[in-house]
């Protein structure tokens, strides 16, 4: 795997199905590097979950080949797997919010896990939840927050550790256009610091906001790359966090 | 914008956090009661055959190599030399390790509960003389035989028993009785497995959202039982110690009660230090055994996940 090198994530010819069902992904390939912003659209249907399902660890694919961090993840034993999550931070299409906990225990969730004690996640979690305009609600349980909110509170609890990737589905479904700009801005602020980010999303006024970004289209279960730019992207500089002043 | 710091590596304990990843409202919930009134059920049962266990064991002790002696005797006068001849007599061999006649106040005070205070004290009903014989080394049926011959050519309204044959009866009784707190303890055991198991289950299935969301965040299949561990230990200690305050307090009240009969039988039925303590045990094992279903449970479940 020579290419692989200064990738963080590669897939070789990786199909997925569920159960004995067609193949929901066929023959995906391609490259992620470090740094980069990524965009994954396609048709409801199309396969972007699935995708993002294989990048967060959530399934093993039916064939192909994944490797993540210089890693191969399919001969990975089960148990190195929570440390590889660990370094990806996960918007849920459907948020995936623990009920019974407020929005400022989700949101300390990633951070209570690598064992951070109480005392230090204060102030980071207060942070976030101000960025994400939802200091007054730090209290509130899930279920009385609305959608958006519910959105914003999934997206802190995402970067709240500053993953190594971002994988984010559908992250800006539920908000209005203004706050769907300013979360974009939270994911290119964190990209700006290293973070390699894939957002799956149908809405095409968004691919536009990002002009660095890359775009990557499932078409039933196949990804198409036109301009072979996924296969064998233009070199970057990168890490572009240490470009900045 | 300020971003955390990053630590990644390795299962680190939620600590003190580790309780606010599952809702809180335990004590509401069945789970603690139940463990308490299996606790309680089997720190009786087990009490009472820890209790039974020890009378065999006293009395077995007190009357190994012990003989009764009565001197059944209409006449007092005659009742009382024949006793001290008998006295005298065993007192003299060599095969005798000690002689105790039973005073006559001790054997009115044994009789009062059937008799009532005046009559065993007056002369209206005869009480024979007992006298409490040990003999050194076992009670054979030929020892037993030769020294009730040679006793009654010299006292001839003697009769001599070995103290563990007319109590056979009753050993017999209390082996029976032990037999059954025995049962009695293993199916309470039983269903408090079963118990803690479905108790454990449903706190899994009732959480499952949490224990997937835990796991796609990174948490450890470590992390994640210990959550449950805690949460359902922390349950079936409340239960334990409720199960065992009520078992014992009910162990309390029975035995003030069979103190008040008097009898040297039920008081050899006290629990010593050891008993207490294999009572404590049994909380402590239901905490473990909850703390190790629930580990069971839930590693069983996150197995089935990537
Ligand atoms: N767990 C599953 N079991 C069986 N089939 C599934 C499962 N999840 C998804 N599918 C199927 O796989 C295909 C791709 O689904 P996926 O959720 O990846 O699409 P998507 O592009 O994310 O769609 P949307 O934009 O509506 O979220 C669909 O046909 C769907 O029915
Ligand atoms: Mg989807």
């Amino acid at each position: 795997m020579s290419e692989a090198g200064d990738s963080i994530v590669q897939f070789d010819n990786v199909g997925l199905r569920y159960g004995t069902d067609r193949e929901v992904l066929s023959d995906i390939s391609f490259t992620l590097y470090p740094g980069s912003f990524y965009f994954l659209t396609g048709a409801s249907g199309a396969g972007k979950t699935s995708m993002l399902k294989l990048l967060y660890l959530a399934q093993r694919p039916t064939r192909g080949a994944i490797s993540m961090f210089g890693h191969d993840l399919i001969t990975q034993p089960r148990k190195s797997l929570p440390n590889f999550r660990r370094r990806i931070g996960t918007v849920f299409q459907d948020f995936r919010l623990i009920t019974h906990l407020s929005a400022f225990d989700n949101v300390a969730l990633p951070l209570r896990i690598s064992g951070m004690g109480e005392t230090e996640i204060q102030k980071p979690v207060a942070d976030m939840l101000e960025w994400v305009g939802l200091s007054h609600r730090s209290h509130a349980r899930p279920a009385t927050l609305s959608g958006g909110e519910q959105q914003r509170v999934a997206i802190a609890r995402a970067v709240i550790a500053r993953p190594e990737i971002l994988v984010a589905d559908e992250p800006t479904g539920n908000v209005d256009p203004e706050m769907a700009v300013k979360l974009l801005r939270l994911f290119e602020a964190l990209n700006r610091l290293g973070t390699t980010v894939v957002v799956a999303t149908h809405d095409v006024h968004l691919l536009r906001k990002v002009p660095d970004s890359l775009i990557m289209r499932l078409d039933k279960g196949k990804l198409s790359d036109p301009t072979g730019a996924l296969r064998y992207p233009p070199k970057r500089d990168i890490p572009r966090r240490e470009v900045q002043p | 914008m300020a971003l955390g710091p990053v630590i990644r590596r390795g299962s680190p304990r939620f600590g003190s956090s580790a309780s606010r990843m599952l809702p809180q409202a335990r004590i509401a919930g069945p789970m603690p009661w139940v463990i308490a009134i299996m606790i309680a059920l089997t720190v009786m049962a087990a009490g009472a055959g820890l209790a039974l266990s020890n009378v065999a064991a006293n009395a077995r002790a007190e009357i190994a190599g012990g003989v009764t002696v009565q001197v059944v005797e209409g006449a007092p006068s005659a009742r009382e030399r024949q006793a001290q001849r008998a006295v005298t007599f065993l007192t003299g061999r060599e095969d005798v390790l000690s002689v105790r006649r039973v005073p006559d106040e001790e054997l009115s005070a044994l009789l009062e509960p059937w008799l009532g205070a005046s009559i065993s004290q007056s002369e209206a009903v005869p009480t024979p003389v007992l006298i409490d014989v040990r003999l050194s080394g076992p009670v054979t049926s030929r020892r037993l035989r030769d020294l009730r011959a040679e006793l009654v050519r010299e006292v001839p309204a003697a009769r001599l028993d070995a103290q563990a044959g007319w109590l056979a009866p009753v050993f017999d009784a209390i082996r029976s009785l032990q037999y059954l707190a025995i049962g009695l303890v293993v199916l309470l055991a039983l269903t408090s497995i079963a118990a803690v198991w479905l108790a454990a289950r449903s706190a899994l299935g009732s959480n499952r959202d949490t224990i997937e969301v835990i796991h796609h965040l990174g948490g450890t299949d470590g992390q994640i039982a210990r959550i449950f561990q805690r949460s359902i230990g922390m349950d079936a200690l409340l239960g334990g110690a409720a199960g065992l305050a009520l078992g014992v307090g009910a162990m309390f009240v029975l035995g003030q009660q069979f103190a008040g009969l008097g009898s040297g039988l039920v008081a050899g039925g006290a629990l010593s230090l050891l008993d207490w303590l294999a009572i404590t045990a049994v909380p402590l094992a239901g905490v473990l055994l909850a703390i190790l279903t629930a580990r069971i449970t839930v590693t069983g479940a996150l197995r089935r996940m990537l």
